[in-house]
């Protein structure tokens, strides 16, 4: 359903993206896009939802060319890294306001009592924790029964009670057959809900495949050892420093 | 974009800033009229005001306000809305909610000193229109510095260089070019640099409904040679309502060869 072909992006002198093809078009898999920082996740997965505009390359949604379109935006659920909103509005508002955009059957009432939200939507979003404002922004992206979902370090600020029920959420979407793509840097997240790894390095892609398969592929135990082993080669991961000034 | 426009208005007639605006402006005006109930008098410290504070205002908040959203803008960016509907309703949102704050602000002291009985009503409202156009011209000209940089500080010194030169600077720069070619007819060249700054074409559209000769200055009493005083006020308000267009064509622009 998503596909991307020889995607190049370049930001000034500094090359991005190099190259790079992948497709998601499984039903019912969740994909977790990983990398060191500045491995171009953020970047891949803003120019699918068309804010980053590619220097060279194209990618396809529903079999459409994205490029200069918008509506296909419709089909997809993004859940972006920081929660920040207008800091007079209530989360109310901006629920109508989204609902408002879209127009569409919503489920928001479902999520606020899931992420037990109904004691915050009267305030402004600027007196809200940090915590609470991911919830709200959780509430946004699921609120809309798409085909993808493409979820940015979702579990950013949450307690631990929200993230479990946040995995039943993701949990339950890839079981409705959605395609959900990934990004974090926990990686007890990744063992517990994603089915592949889709790993990158300086723009390219530099390991895909299924947990199962990375994990003997590097004979690890978890998937944060085999990642450690995949970046660090048969190095150590760790490295020995000082932090006393000479 | 109507919708987007209509949530930027909701959370800005709520910001504290509008409410400080609104207030100044109303202190302002009922401080002029109580030391000199003289309307004309009160009008020409009201255009200064005008012509200074209202575009750096409206510079200044369009940037803290396109800075400040910028998380939300990336949320708004992933919804299934063309993207220059977002920087347009935004831009209409800010530049709006300024005129609002400014129209109340003047307009409330205006009617309660008794000004929609005067023979001035055409000089308040071209007070009120030029306001008003600066705020969108200026609020225009800092979505668009916003759009073109990312950072911050560069974005805030670029339009405080902007406003400097075009408040300030300008007018020096015009006569000390002047006093330079002073042997030479240069009325119409005047005339045609004065088209390029929007806060000398509101002077002069405000002096020439005043009808101060004394106050008008060089290019205002060119304007008013060449084309007398309604001809003169009609060629300076299209003029103004094409800077207005400018940074509106120029953030669509700008908006859709953007990353984000």
């Amino acid at each position: 359903m998503i596909e991307i072909e020889q995607l190049y992006k370049r930001f000034g002198k500094n090359e991005v993206l190099k190259d790079l093809s992948l497709a998601f078009r499984q039903k019912g898999i969740i994909s977790a896009i990983l990398g060191p920082n500045g491995s171009g996740k953020t970047t891949l997965i803003k120019s699918i939802l068309g804010m980053v505009l590619p220097t060279r390359g194209r990618i396809r949604a529903f079999g459409e060319d994205i490029r200069g379109r918008w509506t296909y935006r419709d089909k997809i659920s993004y859940l972006p890294q920081i929660a920040r909103f207008p800091e007079n509005l209530r989360a109310t508002e901006l629920f109508d306001m989204v609902k408002d955009l879209r127009q569409r059957d919503t489920r928001d009432k479902a999520l606020i009592e899931l992420f037990e939200l109904e004691e915050h939507l009267q305030k402004p979003l600027a007196y809200l924790s940090g915590g609470t404002r991911q919830k709200v922004n959780l509430v946004l992206t699921f609120m809309y029964d798409n085909p993808v979902y493409i979820l940015d370090e979702p579990t950013a600020g949450l307690d631990p009670l929200s993230i479990i029920r946040l995995k039943q959420l993701i949990h339950h979407e890839k079981e409705c057959g959605k395609i959900v793509l990934l990004t974090t840097h926990i990686m007890s997240l990744v063992e517990d809900i994603a089915d592949e790894v889709v790993f990158l390095l300086d723009g390219h892609i530099h390991y895909r495949g299924s947990i199962p398969q990375l994990k003997a592929d590097y004979q690890a135990s978890d998937v944060e050892q085999a990642i450690a082993r995949l970046l660090a080669g048969e190095e150590s991961p760790e490295k020995a420093f000082t932090l006393n000034p000479s | 974009m109507n919708k987007i426009l209509k949530y930027s208005l909701y959370d800005l007639v709520r910001s504290r800033w509008m409410f400080f605006y609104f207030g100044f402006f109303l202190l302002f005006t009922l401080g002029l009229f109580w030391l000199s109930p003289d309307i004309s008098k009160v009008a020409i410290s009201m255009m200064n005001i005008i012509l200074i504070l209202v575009p750096l205002i409206a510079t200044m908040f369009g940037l803290m306000y396109f800075y400040n959203s910028r998380e939300f803008t990336e949320l708004l960016l992933a919804q299934p809305i063309p993207r220059q509907h977002i920087f347009l309703g935004q831009y209409l949102g800010v530049a709006g909610s300024l005129s609002l704050s400014f129209l109340l602000g003047m307009g409330i002291p205006f009617l309660f000193y008794g000004l929609a009985t005067s023979s001035d009503v055409g000089l308040f409202l071209t007070l009120l229109v030029s306001g008003v156009l600066l705020s969108f011209i200026f609020s225009g000209i800092s979505f668009y510095i916003a759009l073109k940089n990312d950072n911050r500080i560069r974005g805030f010194g670029l339009a405080i260089l902007v406003w400097l030169l075009l408040a300030v600077a300008y007018d020096g720069f015009l006569l000390l070019g002047l006093a330079h070619f002073s042997d030479y007819p240069l009325e119409k060249y005047a005339l045609g640099a004065s088209l390029f700054n929007p806060i000398d074409l509101s002077r002069i559209l405000i002096l020439l409904k005043l009808d101060i000769a004394a106050l008008m200055g060089f290019t205002g009493a060119v304007f008013k040679k060449f084309l007398g005083s309604n001809l003169g006020m009609i060629v300076s308000l299209i003029v103004l309502l094409f800077w207005v267009l400018l940074p509106l064509w120029s953030i669509r622009r700008a908006s859709l060869r953007k990353d984000f």
